[in-house]
């Protein structure tokens, strides 16, 4: 989900679902409406202010505007001056988002292309039951859907568990929850990675050294996520631990179910998203209730100048988005284990919701950032390694697909300058990847491959 | 980028129809093949000119005095880079994959030369993608068909040089001899000159003294 913060908020949610675009404030509502009395603008804006509690800046001057003399030409200024500042901001964030998610899915297709271990089947996760080795397609696809069944059905059930967790406070439990997952996240899959590199590069270390190196950078991660720690250490982090999962994904999904499973979180995400009932719409009108921050979360942030500070209570509307995010990652991470089934989290990214609560002042000085969930960023990794993986050896397709990606994403961002509330990350990008994928393997690869082998350039 | 996978999704389309409806004779069908897919790609390099200067506009208007923070000859340089350079990785990308892999070039009387040739025409295609973006750009911007037809006809004639590959002289001395020229025109067209370039290389104390002076009248307005 991205969030694009500007110096106002949303009176939507700002952020539901952790695959959903979060604007975590917009501009003044009162500024787009002409004749709105000022009585209303001022509601609006206490409204607004009860809600997200920041950036007063661009709301005072609003209502300052609004209770003039009707001055719908100061407002246009004003909302222009906005608009401009907004898309200015955001196309300076949209490269600042590009960056990492090319990053990640540098690493996947890297490790894809390279390591035996991720393209080998090797049995399935218990969320997929079903298999994919029979004799006919029809079964084939039954059993791919089925399977996307259940997955999404898992990811509903955490959802809605987290959801009445949060409800009833439980929130040590959920506390405890998060750092477990991101503790098995950061040894047990670290462990497993660098296991498979140093067998692909015959490179031998021993057992100390190998304990020193994943034990340093998994606690290291620990406090950068969860606690205080240089922005950028936490950017790597979160982008390291992204592709690990994306890897696993990539690895123990079957491959229809992979492509059935894609295109059936995008839809999920978006009815999410925009559809007025769902479990993260109430965990983040509980959260706003009663105003106070949720928990460290799952999104990557790309603002600049965040200063580590305490979780201030009017952030709720920027916690409530990361619990949310919580929520469905907590369903759609669920992994190997069935022992742990209900109260592990497989992996945790939690940045630290303090390094998204800026004071009321700081936000007055217009420090504008995106955040993009962290399950965004794995399963477009997901796609683009997929496509890495299974395309027979095609570097073709998976250029293609990161092109479509990137473009899905720039065209979110885009929607999110404009429509300036809580949009779904997943979908558009997903749609233009899995269109690309399967047009670029059968229509343009047998005819690029048949000019490549004569050398004949287009 | 994207515009350019889209001329090349849909020319792949078509010559996958045309193979399948004349019956698996591939090689005949490649010089079709290939004009379509550079018709197509001129004709969404055109689709992309269109789409940006739409924008353009539309951040003219947004912003405080009426101007683009875009320049049109920078956006038509980085929209023909960006063509040249997803067409250069998708020529290259797959021999370059192959290039590390086990085998030898030219063992069934082919040229041992294929990858450095490879390499040369595709660094030639991408500048040459740059250039006829600027050319483009600015033949649209001032509504000139002769340099439109230009491109496309320089396009073709790439194109089909590279038909004649295996004959390297032929194919690579022309090509090169083209971009270079392409080069020049590319420049003039984007108001470069040889005064231009005199001045650019002498004047490089200047631009520093008149820095300082800059910076110092200019008072933060903070």
């Amino acid at each position: 989900m991205i969030a694009f913060m500007n110096n106002s908020d949303s009176e939507e949610e700002p952020c539901n679902e952790r695959t959903s675009l979060m604007s975590a404030e917009s501009p003044p509502v009162p500024s787009y409406q002409d004749g709105l009395p000022a009585s209303e603008a001022g509601e609006a804006q206490a409204h607004r202010k009860r809600r997200a509690g920041s950036s007063r800046g661009p709301n005072n001057i609003a209502g300052g505007e609004m209770s003039g003399s009707g001055v719908p030409v100061r407002e246009s200024i004003l909302e222009n001056e906005e608009e401009e500042l907004t898309l200015k901001y955001g196309a300076k964030h949209v490269i600042m988002l590009f960056v990492p998610v090319t990053l990640c899915m540098i690493v996947v297709v890297a490790t894809i292309k390279s390591v035996r271990f991720y393209t080998e089947k090797n049995g399935q996760l218990i969320y997929t039951p079903f298999s994919e080795d029979t004799p006919s397609v029809g079964q084939r696809l039954l059993n791919s859907v089925l399977n996307t069944i259940v997955m999404i059905s898992v990811i509903i059930v955490m959802t809605v568990f987290l959801v009445l967790l949060y409800k009833y406070r439980c929130y040590k439990f959920i506390h405890g929850w998060l750092i477990l997952s991101s503790l098995m996240l950061l040894f047990l899959f670290t462990y497993i990675y660098l296991g498979e590199v140093l067998k692909t590069y015959n490179v031998a270390m021993d057992y100390p050294t190998l304990f020193i190196v994943i034990w340093n950078f998994g606690a290291v991660g620990m406090i950068c996520i969860h606690w205080k720690g240089p922005l950028q250490l936490q950017q790597a982090y979160l982008i390291m631990i992204s592709a690990l999962m994306a890897l696993v994904f990539i690895k123990y999904l079957p491959e229809w179910s992979a492509w059935v499973i894609l295109g059936a979180i995008s839809i999920y995400d978006l009815m999410a998203v925009l559809c007025p009932k769902g479990p993260l719409r109430m965990l983040v009108e509980t959260a706003q209730e009663r105003n106070e921050p949720i928990f460290p979360a799952l999104i990557y942030s790309s603002a600049m100048m965040w200063t580590v500070g305490m979780a201030k209570p009017d952030t709720a509307a920027r916690g409530a988005s990361q619990q949310t995010w919580d929520a469905a990652e907590d369903g759609r991470e669920q992994l190997r284990s069935p022992s742990h089934a209900e109260s592990q989290m497989s992996e945790t990214r939690g940045p630290v919701p303090t390094r998204h609560v800026t004071s009321l002042e700081e936000l007055e000085e217009e420090e504008r950032g995106v955040k993009l969930g962290l399950g965004d960023f794995i399963f477009y990794s997901v796609l683009v390694g997929k496509a890495a993986a299974t395309a027979s050896g095609d570097w073709n397709t998976t250029l293609a697909c990161f092109v479509a990606i990137l473009i899905g994403l720039c065209l979110t961002l885009l929607l999110l300058a404009v429509f300036k509330k809580a949009l779904p990350a997943l979908p558009i990008s997903i749609t233009f990847g899995l269109i690309f994928y399967f047009s670029t393997d059968n229509l343009v690869r047998p005819f690029m491959d048949t000019l490549a082998s004569h050398q004949l350039y287009i | 980028a994207f515009f350019w996978l889209l001329a090349l999704l849909a020319a792949s389309l078509l010559w996958s129809v045309w193979v399948q409806l004349s019956g698996r004779e591939d090689a005949a069908l490649l010089p079709l093949g290939a004009a379509a897919a550079v018709l197509l790609q001129e004709l969404c390099r055109f689709a992309c000119f269109k789409m940006l200067k739409k924008a353009d506009e539309g951040l003219a208007t947004l912003s405080k005095d009426g101007r683009s923070p875009l320049s049109l000859r920078r956006t038509a340089y980085v929209s023909g880079l960006s063509f040249g350079i997803i067409s250069g990785l998708f020529s290259i990308t797959n021999t370059l994959a192959d290039s590390a892999g086990p085998g030898t070039v030219g063992i069934h009387g082919d040229s041992p030369y294929f990858f450095i040739t490879s390499a040369f025409l595709t660094m030639a295609l991408v500048l040459l993608h740059t250039f006829w973006g600027i050319i483009f750009f600015d033949a649209c911007e001032r509504r000139r068909a002769g340099g439109l037809a230009l491109v496309v006809g320089s396009h073709l004639l790439t194109s089909g040089l590279t038909f004649l590959n295996p004959w390297y002289e032929a194919s690579l001395g022309p090509i090169l001899i083209l971009t270079l020229c392409t080069g020049l025109w590319a420049f003039s067209t984007a108001g470069g000159s040889f005064h231009n370039v005199l001045k650019c290389l002498s004047c490089q104390q200047e631009p520093e003294g008149r820095a300082v002076l800059y910076s110092a009248l200019q008072v933060p307005p903070e």
